[in-house]
């Protein structure tokens, strides 16, 4: 078990290690820093002196060496653009769209295992056919398309929520600004959250039934029926129990997506979180700020795989070899 | 034999409704199942066995259908009951083993837990009681340290050892009729003779009957009373397992005795039958066995042959006896 | 199917009639429905200089006034009639989906050609020769794999756009989208093929081709290749539809076409604008249409995949 663990965590060190790689080139080739950073009327000499000053011409590796180690720290330098520490920038942006991504996902797997389980069970009724037809359109509809929708119809038309922002936050300890204390935050958060969420649930709920009907034509399920259990203890004590092993692993890797679909999200609705600012950075090749994000998200991604993994770990016995006994 | 019999079968058809037309898989087999009495059921991969397991204890997958006959359980019909009702007969009162260990058993809970579940179901007890029982089971089953190992989970034991805590399982809730479908074939041949051993022992300490399906002839004959010889879902033969083994009547039934080596067998060819066991969409009319038997007579082409009573229990589905029975009643 | 027509072969075109396939297709009202709607978009869209009544990417034929005109009603001004109004700038709503679906469709199938050929290279790549190759590509598909393609295709519309001088952005920028929508997807591919390729590389004639000497490229491509078209082919269709989707995305976003040459996205976002002010005609129809398209696309996938599945004939 633990050389299971320190495999995992080494193989997460080389993944952030090689898209460190790929976030320092990004910052050292794309474009010209110095040309970013100064105005036309520098003279080449002063460039010169910058270029030296900020350590541009020494050779790769350890520019790549002192990169990774200010990246360890939170240093990624200035934004062009904004001309403020990135680290900052990030940060005060980050519990806006963290709110609305844990938000979303709860959603998303809430209802996306209910209306799983619920097609599962009553396959070829009427409600069923028409949840899968609609989740076939809900994957087909680009999330800002389903988003623009939602403003149209519940925010101009019927007026009863806001079009965009997050209504009024309060301010935790630590600087956390939080939504969802108030009424217009939690009013706000709603369209984000489901334009957002709607995708995963659509997934969630196809893997559900997938899962699920797979998980009762097995010979334990027929078993447990032929023991004469109950339906209720047959498909939930047995049958979503082992539908939602796999689904919860697939899951936490969705939460993952969700935070990067944030971007799209926090466009159309004008949230002030971590997505829109990519955005801009894209535009305008803002390069510390997207080497940055790009960090972040790796991060992100590669900590909540291994968490995925441990998880697996915990929830199937099979795995667990731990016990020696095998009787014959 | 006039107590009312524990089961009892009467002209049970199954069908199977696909888009060419309707299938009849089994077509109108009645027996019996007495009190204590082991019936084993025998016959080719398809020849509709399991199916009439399944149809007994109402777990037939859709679209097969029970289309006609009667199921009694005691004399009261349990083929035309209600899904709760069935239900509360499954396990308490018909129980059923499957062929895979390894597939039968749910990976995630402990033996323990699928026991005491089972166990609870049934009978109002204590969840201390119900896992006495169960650890009373196990060991009954020969599971050794059972009161150590009921707290492991099923992979954790091979695949004879899953085999008796299957067989725990179907009996936890002390049914009256055990239904054993395949219960070795998917064993080691070392492992095979133990679970059956088990099997009928613990069966029988209760007073329980068995159906014993299998296509394993060998295994009829170690352990059965009586045997059911299925052909292309009809009833071919029934009988005392000794009188059939040694004096089979039907043609197929002499076919599957001939056909299976003996140590004391000098010819160097085993008996074979011609042809193969028809298909359900293309069984002949009259007897379903006419085109292979080597006794065939033109009758056999047309009429389908009825049970014919041959004393002590005995009954034969073949024409050849329908003429001798005549005889000796009219003769 | 008289006697007499048995003596004649039957014609490729009615066999093909006869397949399979087309019996499937034949039989699947859903299918039918959403093949006819992606051809009459494709067909739109590929004839839409001939069909729309104005070109809305030449600013020259532009008229301001005729600005938010809304559809079948007389311009204030210019006493102008357009079928679906017109947007901020005047532009014909109905000739600039056309023209916008035009480049929707063009960007999602170059960019799928684009991922297959990619894809299918490092598959058989990957697959025939095994060893460090075929590890050193896994690897790198797994990382890419675990990245949301949108986030990939922006990543690299940024880096690109960073090496491109200002002044040719916004001519490279559909070239630009093209490749960042077909690198983010080339993995599906590459994953089917390997898998296809390493079993076929094991059987016996591929092996007596090799004795022989026969050259691995040729063996690769007139073996393997024909095996692996049939779930190819699903992947490119359901594929068509994402990057149809990631095209109008990033347009929405404001980092794919350029704002003169809008695209589906570009028109949905500039009718977000104006929904507060009631000119819910530039909003509306471009959303259908690129819905429509979407949705069809990928019923079509759907059933292909249903259709080509060897365990549900």
């Amino acid at each position: 078990m633990t050389a299971f663990i320190i495999r995992r965590l080494l193989q997460s060190i080389l993944v952030m290690l090689t898209v460190a790689l790929v976030a320092f080139a990004l910052f050292r080739f794309v474009g010209d820093p110095i040309a970013s950073m100064v105005g036309q009327e520098t003279t080449l000499a002063e460039r010169e002196e910058l270029r030296e000053m900020l350590g541009l011409n020494d050779p790769f590796v350890v520019q790549f060496f002192t990169f990774v180690s200010r990246a360890l720290v939170g240093d990624f330098g200035i934004s062009y653009r904004l001309q403020q520490p990135v680290m900052e920038l990030i940060l005060s942006r980050l519990p806006a769209t963290l709110e609305l991504a844990l938000v979303s996902g709860f959603f998303a797997f809430v209802f996306g295992v209910g209306f799983g389980v619920y097609t599962a069970l009553r396959r070829g009724g009427w409600l069923s056919s028409t949840i899968m037809t609609v989740s076939l359109i809900g994957v087909s509809l680009p999330t800002f398309l389903i988003g623009v929708l939602l403003i149209w119809v519940f925010a101009v038309e019927l007026q009863w929520l806001p079009s965009f922002g997050r209504g009024e936050v309060v301010v935790l300890g630590g600087g956390w600004r939080t939504g969802l204390l108030t009424e217009s935050g939690r009013a706000s958060l709603i369209l984000p959250a489901i334009t957002l969420g709607l995708y995963q649930m659509t997934l969630i709920m196809r893997l559900v039934r997938a899962e699920m009907l797979e998980v009762l034509r097995t010979d334990y399920i027929k078993f447990a029926r032929a023991r004469g259990l109950t339906n209720r203890a047959v498909n939930f004590g047995h049958a979503l129990k082992n539908t939602l092993v796999p689904v919860i692993t697939i899951t936490g890797l969705q939460l993952g997506s969700i935070i990067a679909f944030a971007i799209i999200t926090e466009t159309v609705f004008q949230w002030p979180g971590v997505g829109a600012l990519f955005i801009n950075s894209v535009r305008f090749v803002d390069v510390p700020v997207m080497a940055a994000y790009l960090m972040l998200i790796a991060l992100v991604f590669v900590v909540i795989n291994l968490i995925v993994d441990l998880l697996y770990y915990v929830v199937d016995p099979r795995l667990r070899m731990d016990r020696a006994s095998t009787g014959h | 034999m006039n107590a009312t019999p524990l089961l009892s079968v009467r002209d049970l058809v199954v069908e199977f409704p696909t888009r060419r037309g309707t299938l009849r898989a089994i077509d109108k087999v009645s027996f019996d199942i007495a009190e204590g009495e082991v019936l084993g059921m025998v016959g080719e991969s398809g020849a509709g066995k399991s199916l009439i397991g399944a149809a007994i204890i109402g777990l037939l997958e859709p679209p097969g259908r029970i289309a006609g006959g009667e199921i009694r359980l005691r004399g009261e019909r349990i083929d035309t009951l209600a899904a709760e009702p069935m239900r509360r007969i499954r396990g308490k009162r018909i129980g059923m083993v499957f062929q895979d260990p390894l597939t039968s058993l749910n990976p995630l809970y402990t033996v323990a837990e699928q026991l005491i579940e089972t166990i609870r179901t049934h009978i109002s007890c204590s969840e201390r009681e119900a896992r006495e029982r169960a650890v009373a089971l196990l060991d009954r089953v020969g599971i050794p340290a059972a009161a150590r190992r009921i707290n492991d989970y099923p992979h954790h034991f091979s695949g004879g050892m899953r085999q008796r805590v299957v067989i725990a399982l179907a009996l936890a809730a002390e049914p009256d009729l055990v239904i054993a479908d395949e219960p070795t074939t998917a064993l080691d041949v070392s492992v095979q003779a133990q679970i059956i051993d088990v099997l009928k022992e613990i069966c029988a300490e209760r007073g329980a009957s068995v159906m014993l399906i299998t296509h394993d002839m060998g295994v009829i004959a170690e352990t059965a009373d009586r045997v059911a010889v299925l052909y292309a879902g009809r009833l071919a033969e029934i009988g005392p397992v000794r009188d059939v083994i040694q004096n089979a009547e039907h043609p197929y039934t002499r076919g599957l005795m001939g056909s299976i080596p003996t140590l004391t067998q000098t010819e160097t060819r085993l008996v074979q039958i011609p042809g193969s066991m028809p298909r359900l969409d293309a069984i002949p009319p009259g007897c379903a066995f006419n085109p292979r038997c080597p006794q065939v007579m033109d009758r056999c082409r047309s009429d389908r042959p009825g049970l014919v009573q041959r004393g002590g229990r005995r009954e034969v589905s073949c024409w050849l006896y329908e003429a001798a029975e005549k005889e000796a009643r009219h003769g | 199917m008289s006697q007499t027509d048995q003596s004649k072969a039957p014609g490729r075109l009615a066999r093909a009639w006869d397949s399979d396939i087309a019996y499937s297709f034949r039989h699947s009202p859903v299918a039918i429905v959403a093949g006819a709607v992606s051809v009459l978009i494709i067909l739109a869209a590929v004839f839409a200089p001939l069909i729309a009544p104005h070109d809305p990417f030449n600013p020259a034929t532009l008229n301001l006034m005729d600005g938010f005109t809304p559809p079948m009603e007389p311009n204030a001004f210019t006493g102008n009639v357009y079928w679906l109004g017109t947007d901020n700038q005047g532009r014909d709503v109905f000739s600039t989906i056309l023209y916008g679906a035009r480049i929707s469709l063009f960007v999602g199938f170059a960019a799928v050609l684009l991922a297959m050929v990619l894809g299918i290279a490092a598959g058989l790549v990957a697959g025939y020769r095994g060893g460090w190759v075929d590890g050193l590509l896994m690897r790198v598909a797994d990382v890419q794999l675990t990245f949301p393609s949108i986030l990939l295709a922006l990543l690299i519309f940024g880096i690109a756009r960073g090496f491109i001088p200002p002044a040719y952005r916004e001519e490279m920028a559909i070239w630009v989208l093209i490749v960042a929508i077909g690198l983010s997807d080339w993995v599906q591919y590459a994953r089917v093929v390997r898998g296809a390729t390493m079993v076929e590389k094991n059987k016996e004639y591929v092996q007596a081709a090799r004795v022989i000497g026969a050259h691995p490229a040729k063996i690769v491509l007139r073996h393997i290749l024909p095996n692996v078209l049939g779930p190819v082919l699903v992947i490119a269709t359901i594929g068509l539809a994402l990057a149809i989707i990631a095209e109008a995305t990033l347009s929405f976003l404001g980092v794919g076409v350029p704002p003169t040459q809008p695209s589906l996205g570009t028109l949905i976002r500039i009718g977000q604008g104006f929904l507060f002010s009631g000119e819910w005609w530039i909003l509306l129809f471009p959303s259908i249409t690129l819905l429509a398209l979407a949705l069809s696309v990928n019923l079509l996938g759907d059933w292909l995949r249903d259709a080509l599945n060897p365990r549900l004939r």
